[in-house]
């Protein structure tokens, strides 16, 4: 299983899991976050999301991230998968494994990268909702803005 | 030359197609690229100054030089997680 997956399959926790975490002894902490569809959105009632990606920046971009998460942390390894497609309310949109020593820097990693991701991975949700459908617009993704990716690290730290 | 433009999320509904191939004069930017794309469809144009731009796939900027061949990208807000 690759460590970094764009993908319109159901994302697998277990299997990711396993896939960063094995064979390594010195290991104390895996700290893991999965996205859900949620079936409310600024007072609208979501019926499902479609998310569309640029399939190869995304991959790019995802793989980014993880590289940024290895300088900060090194002692950690770090998964993820975002699926692509339609997606029920209540499925898994995108999966986040790190492993780490010690778990503070296992759940910062985790923080980070979804902070990350949402700020640099281009990939976007069409929500329909009951009434009509509209694309979501989050930032502006410009991967060499380092005062945004200092301020997904503040958070990841906070 | 020939280059191919891929749009996506809103700016691909807004322009009726996510893959788009056009003969742009030389030499060629991003920039100019876009510049002829919103004389098409100038509906695009709200987008300038909050997209992002790719070439062959990867992030890049307006000033940017684009070759033949080369795919150009125009992308909205992102939106993942």
């Amino acid at each position: 299983m690759a460590l970094v997956a764009v993908t319109p399959a159901a994302l697998d926790i277990q299997g990711l899991t396993q896939e960063v975490s094995r064979s390594r002894e010195g290991d104390g902490a895996v700290a893991s976050f999965i996205g859900l569809v949620r079936d409310h959105n600024q007072g609208r009632r979501v019926s499902f999301l479609d998310y569309e990606a640029y399939e190869p920046l995304a991959v790019r971009a995802l793989t980014r991230i993880t590289d940024e998460v290895i300088q900060a942390w090194p002692d950690t390894r770090i998964g993820v998968h975002h699926r692509t497609g339609r997606i029920e309310i209540g499925d898994s949109s995108v999966i986040i494994v790190a492993v780490s020593p010690h778990r503070a820097n296992a759940f910062a990693a985790c923080r980070y990268t979804i902070e990350r991701i949402k700020q640099i991975v281009p990939i976007w949700k069409h929500e329909h909702f009951v009434g009509g459908d509209v694309w979501l617009e989050g930032a502006t993704a410009d991967p060499d803005d380092e005062s945004a990716r200092q301020a997904a690290y503040r958070i990841a730290c906070a | 030359m020939r280059v191919t433009v891929r749009l996506f999320a809103r700016l691909r509904d807004l322009a009726g197609s996510g893959e788009l191939v056009r003969d742009v004069q030389t030499p060629a930017t991003v920039q100019s690229v876009w510049k002829a794309l919103v004389a098409e469809m100038p509906a695009l144009g709200e987008y300038e100054r909050t997209m992002s731009v790719a070439v062959n796939a990867d992030y890049s900027r307006m000033s940017a030089s684009v070759s033949e061949g080369d795919e150009v990208a125009f992308l909205p807000p992102v939106s993942g997680g």
